[in-house]
């Protein structure tokens, strides 16, 4: 009569630790997506980040033309290291603008003359303003914007080598 | 003894290079004058969560980024806009994430009906031992 009922208590500790296990074999994911991604980017208007390169604001991106934008720092080493990447993106068409967060003009200007010059526009944001309005969690992170300023996509930490390709389509696609 | 020396001197930690050179946004570490408006900011800021250290609050972190987040919600309260205003505008950028108050929505409702759900049970339990007790 009672038999069944015995079980009950085990069962549900069987599915609680079912439960536990299942979350617990997920690889960790520690990070923090943009929940601006499909929306138009906010409005902005930088100053320079480096003499003798052209700012960047927001209107800029409304030519019809999709653009890539890298959050970048000089002071940031996984952004020394997507150097090459950011090279070949531009190499494979992309134009890429940029943002560098929290820098001093000298020390963008050495950044850029020791690991190269791929942006056509770069913006000095000094205490994070244009970041925080990206929902942009870190340094280096690397937005697609359409030819109508909407964010399509949005890449996390350095570029590598692999993710060249996969950029370069996302931005076919947002074209 | 001299080598000993040296070997333990190599030891010793080498401050890393700065993690940036800029001096932190002005109101990271300054208070707002008006008190009552610094206490709404505090507040908030214990509420938000780093996105450096993500186990700590802004008010508690001394990331460069902690300081920015804290200064635009300084600002953005001194130029009259609401703690929860300010709030919703952070969640609209890095979702519920970025609140350490949790909200009822589609995947936390669960959270606020379970004891809900209990405290009914618990009483239905116990209104059938008394109902028991009494016959």
């Amino acid at each position: 009569m009672i038999g069944w009922r015995l079980w009950l208590p085990l069962l549900a500790v069987a599915l609680l630790l079912g439960l536990f296990a299942l979350q617990l074999g997920r690889p960790k994911d520690d990070f923090v997506r943009s929940a601006l991604i499909g929306q138009p980017l906010p409005p902005f208007r930088l100053e320079p980040a480096v003499p003798g390169q052209p700012a960047l604001a927001s209107t800029d991106f409304a030519d019809g033309r999709p653009r890539l934008l890298n959050v970048f720092a000089s002071w940031c080493v996984p952004c020394a290291a997507e150097a090459p990447q950011l090279t070949a993106l531009k190499a494979g068409g992309a134009e890429i603008v940029a943002v560098a967060i929290r820098d001093k003009p000298a020390d963008v200007a050495v950044f850029l003359a020791r690991y190269g010059n791929p942006f056509s526009r770069i913006g000095g944001d000094p205490y994070s303003q244009l970041q925080i309005a990206l929902g942009s969690s870190g340094v280096p992170e690397t937005f697609v914007i359409d030819g109508q300023g909407v964010i399509r996509h949005q890449h996390i930490g350095d570029i590598r080598a692999a993710d060249v390709p996969r950029l370069l389509e996302e931005l076919r696609d947002a074209g | 003894m001299r080598l000993l020396l040296a070997l333990l001197l190599a030891l010793l930690p080498v401050a890393a290079p700065a993690q940036d050179s800029l001096p932190p946004a002005p109101y990271a570490y300054r208070q707002l004058d008006d008190p009552r408006l610094e206490r709404e900011a505090r507040d908030l800021m214990d509420s938000l969560r780093c996105l450096t250290c993500q186990s700590q609050s802004i008010a508690d972190s001394d990331a460069p980024m902690a300081g920015d987040m804290r200064h635009q919600v300084r600002t953005r309260l001194a130029a009259g806009e609401t703690p929860e205003a300010v709030r919703g505008w952070l969640i609209g950028r890095y979702g519920d994430y970025i609140s350490y108050r949790p909200a009822p929505g589609a995947t936390t409702w669960p959270l606020f009906a379970v004891p809900v759900l209990l405290l009914v049970a618990a009483l239905l339990v116990i209104a059938r031992r008394l109902r028991g007790r009494s016959r």
